[in-house]
């Protein structure tokens, strides 16, 4: 019972699962990211007080803004590759395809946010 | 040479929970983009354009909730509390909170194998579920 893995920790680092295992991860990390963040956001904003401030200023910050609008792009991005290929299964036999096209337009949205945010958060 | 078909029918695979659960995911992410673009359509209408930068409109779009625009160039901040951007932000939180735990469970599942430790994760996952609508509904329409 519990967690059973059948490779070690360092074997599963290792694992060379290339792009599709990538976005998998980072899928699973965005939307664990954001889980914690949307309910850490409204316990803030419900609560108020010192501690509720505190809290909403952490997610105002341009630091934090940065890695949050990489968790929701691309869990959005990658969502709808899923949702597309899972609901069209002959595009599968493109899915590495669909992958490339995903960076293709993920980097150049979220490079377009990056900029905004550093510019605003610098004051430039 | 025939190819194997990637997918069963239906009747093959069987109707249940997770079956359920995976169909859902898949429109509700659907059904996100659909209000997500909705708000920011009307932000851009209601002169998002000159008045916020990109991820302002953006974080407008991803929850239309009015403090989420209290910090912008924005004006006047009443054409961005009415009660359609309150119901379109309710049915995006429903819609999110639904997703989101239910891919929480999913996680879960990864690691909790035990029946026991299942199940008590979905009695908590639906008790987490209930309390974060109910608050988010409430922020929303005092907000």
């Amino acid at each position: 019972m519990g967690l059973k893995r059948n490779v070690s920790l360092a074997t599963a680092l290792r694992y060379k699962g290339q792009g599709p295992m990538l976005t998998y991860v980072l899928h699973r990390i965005g939307g664990l990211g954001m889980a914690i963040f949307v309910t850490t956001h409204i316990l803030a904003s419900f609560l108020g007080g010192k501690g509720g401030v505190f809290v909403n200023s952490i997610y105002e910050n341009w630091i934090f803004q940065l890695l949050i609008f990489f968790f929701v792009m691309f869990h959005a991005i990658n969502g709808l590759r899923i949702t597309i290929l899972d609901l069209f299964p002959k595009l599968l036999d493109h899915s590495r395809e669909a992958i490339w096209l995903e960076w293709a337009v993920f980097i150049p949205l979220y490079g377009f946010a990056v900029y905004v945010i550093v510019r605003t958060g610098l004051g430039v | 040479m025939e190819t194997k078909p990637k997918t069963l029918p239906l009747s093959k695979r069987g109707f249940n929970f997770e079956m359920f659960m995976w169909i859902i995911t898949r429109l509700t992410a659907l059904a996100m983009y659909g209000l997500i673009l909705i708000a920011i359509i009307g932000a851009l209408i209601m002169g998002a354009r000159t008045q916020m930068n990109f991820a302002d409109v953006m974080r407008w779009g991803f929850m239309p909730n009015v403090t989420h625009v209290q910090n912008t160039n924005v004006p006047d901040v009443a054409p961005w509390s009415t009660p359609f951007w309150r119901l379109l932000g309710s049915a995006l939180l429903l819609v999110a909170v639904g997703h989101g735990v239910h891919g929480l469970v999913v996680i879960a599942d990864d690691y909790i194998v035990s029946e026991r430790g299942r199940r008590i994760v979905r009695n908590l996952s639906i008790i987490f579920m209930l309390a974060m609508c109910g608050i988010g509904l409430y922020i929303l329409w005092t907000s």
